[in-house]
């Protein structure tokens, strides 16, 4: 920090937590030498409700609601993610139908998720159009939600050892019109925004981490990917059916924000194909595994990982054999990404801030949690 | 190549081509912007809204038979189920029964819990009150349900 402010050239200007780019309540402390940003420090915790504690006084379905409230815009994986630890602890697993669901409901919630990152990235940049496009197609999916599960954000839709509802009449037909209607909607935001001059002169070799960096960071999801890490957890380590699924998982080659946006953007397409296929192979049978009313999983501790919107979510369960957890630990994708802002950032603009914070997509209840 | 990118810069090809996204898009035919209050939206079947205490529509008595298990399944503990015994059927009767909907995260497990579906999550989402102490519905607000305001256009 500088020892005077009117003799130096350096200057700290504090960024947020009131700022609308930073997606929350985020503080970045920057250091600035003019418009250049020599080192920037993140302040979390403005969010911060200790959910993990929450859960050491909650059964293990009632903790189930809280986990959707840590990601609220990719609601779904949190609760996919905790139902599947818990599974694991039981030592039970969904039946075939209720896999193909989750799968289902899941690839839906990750496309919801890439549009408001996308809306509210090019809002910051400030291209406002694609924000109403993006909104106006995620609200068909939060439609499918609100018709599956009753509740359109903040869903809790699975519950441990299977699901709670059924699907509804019309539900595969509207998952596949929405698939039909969808796919054309991403090449027009292509449209809107990769050829345009001033989006590409604001991404393109801006905030670049590269793959040395991000495994150094533990850096993980898209992110990781657009450095040209092939990794994908849903193809390291299959879960809920997804060896089944034939889709591709798109990589970048610079690492630099221009990557980040292009793999999010061929992301939600494979998306787009999960479900396609998922629809078309969904079998029939029961919808929940056997499993107790009260449920006291066995003496232990479990970790399960999964491929959520933004990386690598995981669960770290401890049980003393009671009907609560003695501890619940999240490895919370967002929280992990946003310790490489610093590396990003270092010798940037300040406005550059603002786009690489875009595409980190952090969402600050999963920071703090 | 090179010179068909510098035409393409100069005659703005790129920022057009934006454009004409938008204006395909101001077709009056594709609105999709919700009308509310003056055009109710239409809400799912199995939507969790506003909680309601069912009674028999035959004889308006309470289904309720206070057996505590939407207390229990309440991650918030924000239900508080008040009971007696009736001296002639031998049989617990619910009194009161206090559901705090400003604690409430519609997660819907009550409902899941009742096993005589007496309790239930409704379609009715305008919860809005002028007090705190107005969000606490007591047994006669949960079976009558919510009385949202009207408005006239």
């Amino acid at each position: 920090m500088a020892e005077t402010y009117l003799d130096s050239t350096e200057l700290v200007l504090n960024m947020g937590p009131q700022h609308p780019s930073t997606h929350g309540v985020l503080r970045v402390v920057c250091k600035l030498d003019g418009e250049k940003v020599l080192g920037t420090d993140c302040v979390i915790g403005y969010l911060h409700r200790g959910v993990e504690k929450i859960g050491e006084h909650r059964t293990y379905q009632q903790f189930a609601p809280y986990v959707d409230r840590m990601d609220y815009v990719a609601a779904v994986s949190n609760g996919l993610g905790y139902c599947l630890a818990v599974e694991k602890l039981l030592g039970v697993e969904a039946p075939p139908r209720a896999q193909a669901v989750r799968v289902i409901i899941t690839e839906l919630n990750r496309i919801a998720s890439h549009l408001v990152w996308l809306g509210t990235h090019a809002l910051d940049i400030g291209a406002i159009t694609p924000l109403f496009y993006c909104f106006r197609e995620r609200e068909i999916i939060l439609g499918i939600f609100e018709k599956y599960c009753g509740a359109r954000l903040t869903t809790h839709a699975f519950r441990i050892g299977g699901l709670q509802y059924e699907t509804y009449e019309g539900f595969e037909k509207e998952c596949l019109d929405f698939c039909d209607i969808f796919l054309p909607k991403t090449d027009e935001y292509e449209e809107l925004l990769t050829g345009n001059r001033i989006w590409v002169d604001r991404l393109r070799g801006v905030g670049i981490l590269n793959i040395d960096d991000c495994k150094a960071y533990g850096v993980t999801g898209p992110m990781l990917r657009a450095a040209g890490e092939k990794w994908d957890l849903r193809k390291a380590q299959p879960y809920s059916g997804y060896e089944q699924y034939d889709f591709e998982i798109p990589t970048g080659e610079f690492g630099d924000n221009f990557d980040r946006y292009m793999v999010r953007m061929q992301e939600m397409r494979q998306s787009v194909r999960i479900i396609r296929q998922a629809v078309a192979a969904l079998p029939e049978g029961p919808i929940t595994a056997k499993v107790p009313k009260v449920i006291k999983p066995p003496v232990g501790e479990v970790y399960c990982s999964i491929e959520a919107p933004k990386g690598e979510l995981g669960y770290y369960i401890v049980s003393d054999g009671s009907t609560q957890p003695y501890r619940v630990r999240v490895r919370p994708p967002s929280f992990v990404n946003l310790q490489a802002l610093s590396k990003m950032a270092q010798g940037c603009l300040v406005a550059d801030l603002v786009a690489i914070i875009g595409t980190t997509d952090i969402v600050l209840g999963e920071v703090d949690r | 190549m090179k010179m068909k990118t510098l035409l393409k810069k100069i005659f703005l090809v790129d920022l057009l081509t934006g454009l004409c996204v938008t204006f395909r898009s101001q077709d009056p035919k594709k609105m999709v912007t919700e009308q509310y209050p003056a055009a109710r939206p239409k809400i799912g079947e199995r939507y969790r809204g506003a909680p309601r205490l069912n009674t028999n529509p035959e004889n308006g008595e309470s289904l309720c038979i206070a057996c505590d298990l939407c207390a229990l399944a309440c991650p918030e503990h924000l239900i508080v189920v008040g009971w007696e015994r009736n001296a002639q059927t031998k049989r617990k009767e619910m009194v009161t029964f206090t559901y705090d909907t400003s604690r409430c995260m519609f997660c819907g497990l009550c409902e899941d819990a009742c096993p005589v579906d007496c309790l239930e999550l409704t379609q009715d989402f305008e919860l809005a009150n002028y007090s705190r102490e107005g969000a606490i519905w007591d047994r006669q607000a949960l079976e009558e349900g919510p009385k949202p305001a009207k408005y006239k256009y």
